[in-house]
């Protein structure tokens, strides 16, 4: 659209023809108060908050569903419009209750800004208010009718966002009400029957939608809200948690998107919104365990813990050697955790033993596109992709949030979204075109589309630029075959799905017992010839480690993961072994180690992570528990324990950089506050603590091929992209991966292991479950 | 799908709602006629009118519900099989309407909303029904009795029972 020009309040404004007013206002900075109008949802004009005065036009306008011509001239605030606003806050608040000083929304409620603004403090209607019940339509989503203003924001997000079309409305005038989709005992809805995502209580202006995790648990204002990233899905979703001092550390009430800069604006799923209830679970470990002479697990200090560990580490290592130490890393701990694993694995215990529950081929991946930069997309570039193939997966259930892009882009750019799946999911509403797939039958996808036979293959060739998203379906050579087929086109890039919040990471850091960070090759270690000791020889995978065939493990170290619960693992192949656990909980791995070390979780450390598209982001402390520390800590602590020299693993404090911390007197006073301001605005600031993540991310950034980091952003809070492997030629292994995948095919309310003890997820999937039955019985 | 396999409506009904469906740009434009034929042959708007008329046009049952629940001559309760409906708005009220009101609570004695207990009547308030000239009025199902007074009541209620009673039993819902 051709831009053109008019004027607000005197001033000349320029926009496409055709955008709305308020849009066109709010990008110059002029705000005009809206309730029903929200960007991205259809239009509602129900609310008249919005109203201005169009020169030449009898009556005020709504700004929410005006569009912006040449020469037209707008007035948005005059006492005309001031009292119009009043009036219509006067009628919304004719039958809303007084209950802001109890309510969860008072502190940051857009009606009660507005009321605040415009006055109406006085009502003049004398009827009694219509007082109605509260009603809980699921453990995650209570609604207050009384509060509703009845903008119907939440039934929009619900059916053209989420694509659920839970919500509706009943009744009629001043009877009317939001209701669920699953009717109660007098018809009126009384039971939601959904995705459970939260996006209908955050996106309520009102506190009348509010969440059955944090109602009535605190105010806005008495919380801390740090952004970090969800701990679950590999998608990478910003979300702000809001925490709260508590007697054992800290407490983390509520998540949401406060304040929704991240790529996933608004959006969080179920888990990313509800689930973080794990870090106050009562059986969070919160004290490391040793076992006794009893062979029983019993509470240690971290002193004694650390003691017995390093000194049986030190003494497998020098007696036996570092090739009969395992290590097992994780898939929801940071790169830099990651990375400081397999390096302390490599150079301290002199092992190449080390790997992660792979859920998908990131190895293939990157060795499929070295020496292709460019070719992957990022998480942020979905929703303007003119042209998607989605190959099999069910993201809705697996990936919230690629769900969320995809839908939005079909819905706001009338993307082509093509999907070829074996089974029936439910993105196909979106799709342009579906093709089915013989199970198993994906590796032959790439030659089905050159055949160009069948309206499928024709419209996906006839696509000038393509975003292949792809999982776990294509292992080894049918990731190689799919991403050949793609670099012979133009246009193609692509994404792998795998799962957890960061086990792309934990392959890009190298925890493969073959290749280093970066997928570089421990053949021909290259940028990391600098370590000391690395074994030359590729390690064990991780059923290797464990199979009883290979006569067991003198020790073996497993940082976050529940590898026995795996179907191949025999228990026996432990017997002999040392066996050490850094986990939140007493899984099934940690209650059969001799040690185990309390760990932090995601949203108590900070760090990077990398989603599954290759997005980097930073993770932020939010909360604390007492007695917990984070992998990286544990890590170097028990390097120390060793009697390593600490500095070689971590490069903190380094080169010629003393800082005073801020203790020198007289003419120097300030002088190192004035230096580190320097160090720190030139991307250099000074790692003092041995505990310092970021200084291992610099030492990432140095060596890791494809993570030269935009800091800048990273650290406003941005995600930055990495590449995988962008120079490196094809030499990667990581040994049999194809058969080393176990995928976690978590759904809406699961994650692993770590699901388990997210209380709030079970009971919101137990709800579903119930609600299914239900169904099924009628 | 344009045929209901099994269909709770009668043969004939089911006819008139395939040939409905195909008569508007888009399907759900059917969804308001639908609705009030159901209820005159069912008697109110059942969970199964609803699940039906829902399959029939593609929407949700929570779609229908919101729709249906718009219209206050829409019911999700059984009516009497003599649904009487007083108009009290201006005209009818100025006229006694609400006398008339009170006089068929008091012979009926079942209050607003309510039916009998033999299920053949049932009383509720309603808005102008087009017949202000001959106030105070009342309708009972799609009959008009008009220019009323509390004395007529009895003889009104005895002439539907006679109609019952002539009919037989054949039940209405
Ligand atoms: S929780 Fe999500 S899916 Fe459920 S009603 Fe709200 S918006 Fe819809
Ligand atoms: S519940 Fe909230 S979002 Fe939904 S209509 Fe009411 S005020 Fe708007
Ligand atoms: S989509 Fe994934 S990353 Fe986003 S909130 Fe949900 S689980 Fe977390
Ligand atoms: S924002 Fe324009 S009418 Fe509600
Ligand atoms: S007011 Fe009663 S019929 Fe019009």
């Amino acid at each position: 659209m051709p831009d053109v020009t008019f004027t607000v309040d005197g001033k000349k404004l320029t926009a496409p023809a055709g955008t709305l007013l308020i849009e066109a206002c709010r990008k110059a900075g002029i705000e005009i108060p809206s309730f029903c109008y929200y960007p991205g949802l259809s239009l509602q004009a129900a609310c008249r908050m919005c109203l201005v005065r169009q020169e030449k036009v009898p009556k005020l306008q709504t700004a929410c569903t005006t569009t912006v011509a040449e020469g037209q001239i707008f007035t948005t605030e005059s006492p005309e419009i001031t009292q119009a606003r009043k009036a219509m806050t006067e009628l919304l608040l004719g039958n809303h209750p007084l209950d802001c000083p109890v309510c969860d929304a008072g502190g940051e409620c857009e009606l009660q800004d507005m009321t605040f603004k415009y006055g109406a403090g006085e009502s003049l209607y004398a009827e009694t208010k219509q007082h109605r019940n509260e009603q809980q339509w699921s453990p995650a989503v209570f609604y207050d009718r009384p509060r509703c203003i009845l903008c119907y924001r939440c039934v929009r997000v619900c059916g053209e966002g989420m694509d659920v079309w839970a919500l509706g409305v009943e009744n009629r005038g001043v009877h009317s009400v939001i209701v669920p989709n699953v009717p109660g005992e007098n018809g009126g809805g009384d039971q939601l029957d959904c995705e459970e995502c939260g996006m209908c209580i955050d996106i309520c202006p009102v506190g009348a939608l509010t969440s059955g995790s944090y109602r009535y648990k605190t105010r806005p204002w008495e919380m801390n809200h740090v952004s970090t990233v969800c701990t679950h899905c590999a998608d990478g979703c910003k979300v702000t948690l809001g925490v709260r001092q508590s007697n054992n550390g800290s407490e983390i009430v509520r998540g949401d998107n406060r304040d929704k800069s991240g790529m996933n604006g608004d959006f969080l799923c179920a888990k990313g919104r509800f689930g973080f209830d794990f870090v106050n679970h009562p059986e969070r470990l919160t004290t490391p365990l040793l076992r006794n002479a009893a062979g029983e697990l019993e509470p240690a200090t971290w002193e004694d813990a650390l003691r017995v560990a390093g000194a049986r580490l030190k003494e497998v290592r020098d007696s036996r050697g570092g090739a009969t130490i395992g290590v097992i890393g994780s898939n929801r701990t940071t790169n830099e955790e990651n990375y400081l694993l397999q390096k302390f694995a490599r150079t301290v215990l002199a092992t190449n033993n080390i790997d992660h529950e792979r859920t998908t081929d990131y190895a293939a991946f990157a060795c499929a596109l070295a020496g292709h930069p460019g070719k992957t997309a990022g998480l942020r570039e979905i929703p303007s992709a003119p042209a998607i193939l989605l190959v099999g997966g069910n993201p809705t259930d697996e990936h919230p949030f690629l769900a969320w892009q995809l839908r939005t882009n079909v819905r706001l750019n009338k993307a082509r979204l093509y999907i070829a799946n074996s089974r029936p999911i439910k993105l196909e509403r979106q799709a342009k075109l579906t093709q089915e797939l013989p199970p198993g039958g994906y590796w032959r996808l790439a030659a089905f589309l050159d055949a160009g036979q069948s309206d499928f293959s024709k419209a996906i060739l006839a696509e000038e630029s393509l975003i292949v998203i792809f999982g776990e379906e294509f292992r080894g050579p049918a990731v190689e075959s799919l991403i050949a087929w793609g670099l012979k086109r133009a246009n193609v890039r692509f994404a792998y799905l795998g799962d957890h919040a960061n086990s792309h990471g934990a392959a890009d850091m190298g925890l493969f017992p073959d290749l280093l960070p970066g997928y570089v090759p421990v053949t021909a270690p290259g940028p990391f010839a600098e370590y000391p000791n690395l074994p030359a020889a590729p390690g064990k995978t991780l059923p290797q480690m464990l199979d009883v065939a290979n006569g067991g493990l003198g020790a073996l170290l497993v940082v976050g993961a529940n590898p026995v619960t795996r179907r191949e693992v025999d228990l026996a192949a432990l017997q002999n072994t040392f066996l050490i656990v850094q986990d939140l909980f007493l899984t099934e791995t940690a209650a059969l180690a001799h040690v185990v070390f309390p760990a932090a979780s995601l949203y108590e450390k900070s760090g990077t992570v990398t989603n599954t598209f290759g997005d980097l982001q930073m993770v932020r402390k939010a909360s604390d528990r007492a007695g917990a520390k984070p992998d990286f800590e544990i890590l170097v602590r028990l390097a120390g324990a060793m009697g390593e020299e600490v500095k070689k693993l971590v490069p903190f404090g380094r080169g010629a950089m003393t800082a005073d911390l801020g203790q020198s007197r007289g003419a120097q006073a300030g002088e190192a506050d004035r230096h580190a301001v320097w160090l720190e605005a030139n991307g250099l600031e000074p790692r003092l603590s041995p505990f310092d993540p970021f200084a291992v991310l610099d030492e990432i950034e140095r060596l890791v091929p494809g993570y030269k980091l935009d800091r800048m952003n990273l650290m406003t809070g941005n995600d930055v992209r990495t590449e995988v492997a962008p120079t490196q030629p094809a030499t990667a292994s990581a040994i049999g991966g194809e058969d080393l995948i176990v995928p976690a095919h978590d759904t809406l309310f699961t994650s692993s292991t770590l699901g388990r003890y997210c209380s709030g997820l079970n009971e919101i999937e137990a709800h579903q479950t119930r609600e299914h039955a239900e169904a099924a019985a009628d | 799908m344009s045929t209901e396999t099994i269909s709770i409506f009668s043969p004939e009904l089911a006819t008139r709602f395939d040939a409905l469906v195909t008569k508007y740009p888009v399907k759900r434009s059917a969804l308001v006629p639908m609705l009030l034929y159901a209820q005159d042959e069912i008697g109110y708007l059942s969970d199964a009118v609803i699940t039906e008329i829902a399959h029939r046009l593609g929407l949700t049952e929570l779609d229908v519900r919101n729709v249906a629940s718009y219209y206050s001559m829409l019911r999700f309760k059984p009516a009497g099989r003599y649904n009487i409906q007083v108009c009290t708005n201006i005209c009818c009220m100025l006229r006694g309407a609400y006398d008339l009101y009170e006089r068929f609570r008091e012979e009926l004695n079942i209050g607003p909303h309510g039916a009998t207990a033999d299920g053949l009547f049932s009383l509720e308030e309603v808005e102008c029904i087009g017949a202000c000239s001959w106030a105070p009025a009342i309708q009972v199902n799609y009959d008009f009795h008009d220019e009323l007074t509390p004395d007529l009541v009895p003889g009104i209620l005895a002439d539907y029972r006679g109609r019952a009673q002539a009919e037989g039993s054949k039940n209405h819902a």
